[in-house]
């Protein structure tokens, strides 16, 4: 391909990805929906700008999917990873062989031979992860059960792909030649016992660098303080993870996973998903877009009904399987629904599965331009039939079932206190709370502490305490209490107008860095605002007083009075500063401003003495006053 | 020799003539050990293991202060709030401080006549005392009559000295064990002891 003509095809889909997502999005489609259809519009059907190229264009775009998929195993830890092990081997097991066998017999039924109706079966039985994952996480629905249920059996089919692409050739009717795709990879040829010990090996490599290594090697990246360093680094670990995978023979899709299980625990897990988020995007959009493109409409207006047919057929018997599935597995009726309909369609390994039938000459050219189109137009209802169970079915069901909560979804116990920045002064923050037993989540970057801070139990983040997806992993949504202390003024500012916009439940207390910056924090209502040196200068006052003869309790009383003195300047001031905080100029001009006021608003308070109460004049006149008169 | 521990608080020393007068010097006596409760801990944060090792290595307690509102100032009451801890001072197993002597030493703007049923309180200082004797008695140790000043707002300098060396006597034989137990329990006060035997 010509540079050139490079530009020109980036151009277009880029074109075609920014109007229809934003166009979808606005209409509430969602953005997988908008690359689809944009796909279809790009593609020879509609305006023919794209075409012969793009099932290239698919197959490099499926790395979309590994990506995805090494997020979603960031999100995993191992320990939970094991909690699903029966939702994935069991709902996921029974879901493919319960969906292959019912479609393999309604295959016989339209008397196709009992091979074929098999490679059907399997074929259709995988859903898409690319379509449901990228839809429920957009919707916010991947944690709860119905996504938890949909992602357990998307993983369970990721694994499943390579015993089915070992099953393929098998089924091809006898006496034609097997082209097996999979004998051009470089270990098939060794003997199974060996090609088992490989994979073994790499897969072990694959845990033991994710384990022990990577926190080394990603340590001394953070802390060459370049982002895009660390985001290249992110990109050679899942794309090595992919190769290494793929020669080995295992998907690689779950080897990234696998990889990003691995990490999950690491300290710059947050750093790596934020360099993989963006190509992932970019990726699944492409795949998006070539599927929408790869739609042959063709076939589908020469023989309309019996596609139309065979694509109800197919996902009804999906949602049945699914759904009967999903309540033998325990799933309330609502996140059932959400299930059944999220996975009622055929998916990326389809394309895949099918060209390697068609090779294997299991199925004919011409069921497979069939399948091709009745899992591309499966895969393109699926965004409608979830709006339609989001926007018809659901609120029925909320409406019927008064409202029996799940409580019990949150998964990660996690802090209720967040530290935004650990330098000096929230170090000190952080010692107390741990030293009284409440365990915070620390938000920092500086790499050099994290290890160590680790050690200590402290639940560490690496990366800027103001990025809102980092807040969101630290747990922001459950958190009580998020305590700012970090140096900036502005980003204090910053990141409080944002908590305090979309988490409104949490309690803010921040750092201040001076009076003006209190008036700025006093006029976002934060629920406490400390001064950074105000307590320290107080308490060498203290020791001053102390040093020049008053006793220790005088001088410690007086910086208590004093402190409560200062709240009530504190606040005249502020009264003032809200009236004509237009009217200050410069900085300096500023301060000498306000240090004016703060010492007349300290005459017109008066700062009472504290011990007024003890042994007092007046009481020793008025005694001996009474004593005069007795003796008189 | 026994040794004397006293626990002295009075928030507004410096304003206190008496007081001043009474401590001067005091912690030169031999086995005498003052403590200015107000300077040690002005924050309230008392250091309660410090205190009981002190309590153990003393023979004799004196609560030592004004008498504010017809007992101590806070300061002292959280000190036996937190010090005087269970199965340290007091319970089965507390038994750290069995057998001391304690007094309290007090300075009262009341005159003596006032702390008397017919006087202007209608009680006598004996009986506000009641919790601290208690106290005393909870763990175990010897509840002595007290050392009061009284008057003190009506005080020259002739009288504040009289009183000072009055306190200062007492201190001396208390550490020298001068009067039996028996002859405290005929007595009042404390500083009467020193008018009877006229050291």
């Amino acid at each position: 391909m010509h540079q050139q003509d490079f530009f020109y095809q980036a151009v277009i889909y880029l074109l075609a990805a920014v109007v229809s997502v934003a166009l979808a999005k606005r209409l509430g489609l969602g953005s997988v929906l908008g690359y689809l259809l944009a796909g279809i519009v790009i593609g020879p059907f509609v305006f023919g700008l794209v075409g012969s190229e793009d099932s290239s264009v698919m197959h490099f775009a499926e790395f979309g999917v590994v990506m995805m998929l090494f997020l979603i195993g960031l999100e995993l830890r191992p320990s939970l990873l094991w909690k699903m092990r029966k939702s994935i081997f069991g709902l996921g097991g029974l879901q493919v062989l319960l969906t292959t066998l019912i479609i393999a017999a309604i295959a016989l039924g339209f008397k196709s031979s009992f091979k074929e109706s098999l490679a059907i079966g399997l074929v259709v039985a995988l859903s898409s992860t690319a379509i449901v994952l990228q839809t429920l996480t957009e919707k916010g629905l991947i944690k709860n059960e119905g996504g938890k249920a949909s992602f357990s059996v998307l993983l369970f089919q990721d694994i499943a792909v390579i015993p089915i692409l070992a099953l393929i050739p098998l089924l091809a009717p006898n006496g034609i030649e097997v082209a097996n795709d999979h004998a051009t990879h470089g270990i098939a040829a060794l003997p199974g016992w060996q090609q088992v010990l490989i994979i073994i090996a790499v897969v072990a490599g694959i845990i033991f660098i994710g384990r022990f290594l990577a926190r080394y090697i990603f340590r001394v990246i953070a802390s060459s303080g370049m982002r895009e360093i660390f985001t290249a680094s992110a990109l050679l670990l899942v794309i090595s993870t992919a190769i290494a995978m793929d020669m080995v023979g295992l998907s690689p899709a779950l080897g990234t996973f696998l990889a990003g299980v691995v990490l999950a625990d690491n300290e710059y897990r947050h750093e790596l998903e934020s360099g993989i988020e963006p190509f992932k995007g970019l990726l699944l959009g492409l795949f998006f877009i070539s599927v929408g493109a790869s739609i042959n409409f063709n076939i589908l207006f020469e023989n309309p009904v019996s596609i139309l047919v065979f694509l109800v057929i197919l996902v009804a018997v999906k949602f049945t399987v699914l759904y009967g599935l999903g309540k033998a597995f325990g799933l309330k009726k609502g996140n059932g629904l959400l299930f059944s309909f999220a996975l009622a369609q055929g998916g990326e390994f389809a394309f895949v599965l099918i060209s390697f039938s068609s090779q294997n000459k299991v199925l004919s050219d011409e069921l497979s331009g069939v399948l091709l189109i009745v899992v591309a137009l499966s895969m393109l209802i699926t965004p409608f039939l979830l709006i339609i169970n989001e926007k018809f079915i659901q609120p029925r069901i909320l409406f019927n079932a008064n409202k029996e909560e799940d409580a019990d979804e949150i998964e990660d116990s996690e802090n209720q206190v967040i530290i935004a920045g650990f330098g000096r002064f929230g170090l000190a923050i952080g010692r107390f709370l741990k030293a009284n037993g409440i365990h915070t989540t620390v938000l920092d970057n500086n790499s050099a502490n994290i290890e160590m801070l680790r050690k200590f139990g402290f639940k560490v983040y690496y990366g800027d305490a103001t990025r809102h997806d980092l807040l969101l992993s630290a747990g922001i949504k459950n958190a009580k209490i998020l305590i700012i202390a970090i140096d900036n003024e502005e980003e204090i500012l910053k990141l409080i107008d944002y908590v305090k916009d979309k988490y409104p439940h949490v309690k803010i207390l921040s750092r201040s860095k001076g009076l003006r910056h209190t008036f700025e924090l006093k006029k976002r209502n934060v629920f406490a605002e400390r001064r950074e040196t105000y307590d320290a200068s107080i308490e060498l006052a203290t020791t001053a007083m102390h040093e020049l003869g008053y006793s220790k309790y005088q001088a410690y009383s007086s910086a208590r009075t004093f402190k409560k003195h200062d709240e009530l300047v504190l606040e005249e001031l502020y009264q003032l500063w809200g009236k004509d905080e237009q009217k200050y100029i410069s900085e300096a001009k500023r301060f000498s401003e306000q240090l004016r006021n703060l010492l007349l608003s300290e005459e017109e308070n008066f700062y009472e003495g504290v011990d007024s109460a003890w042994d007092v004049q007046t009481l020793r006149d008025e005694v001996l006053e009474n004593y005069n008169k007795q003796q008189d | 020799m026994k040794k004397i521990l006293i626990q002295f608080a009075h928030p507004a020393f410096h304003k206190s003539r008496i007081n001043k007068e009474l401590l001067k010097d005091i912690e030169l006596i031999d086995g005498v050990t003052l403590r200015n409760l107000y300077e040690e801990y002005p924050n309230f944060h008392i250091d309660v293991k410090y205190e009981q090792q002190l309590l153990v290595e003393h023979d004799i307690l004196i609560w030592h202060h004004p008498f504010y509102w017809y007992s101590a100032p806070s300061l002292l009451k959280e000190w036996i709030d937190l010090v005087l801890e269970h199965n340290f001072a007091f319970g089965k197993n507390g038994t750290a401080l069995k057998g001391k002597l304690v007094m309290s030493a007090i300075t009262a703007g009341g005159s003596k006549q006032a702390y008397t049923k017919e006087g202007y309180n209608h009680c006598l200082i004996h009986d506000l005392l009641l919790p601290f004797r208690k106290t005393a008695e909870l763990c175990k140790m010897k509840y002595l009559p007290p050392f009061v000043v009284h008057g003190t707002h009506l005080f020259d300098i002739e009288k504040t000295k009289k009183m000072a060396d009055d306190y200062r006597k007492l201190l001396i034989s208390l550490r020298d064990d001068v009067f039996e137990l028996k002859q405290f329990g005929q007595c009042r006060y404390s500083n009467d002891l020193l008018e009877t035997s006229k050291i």
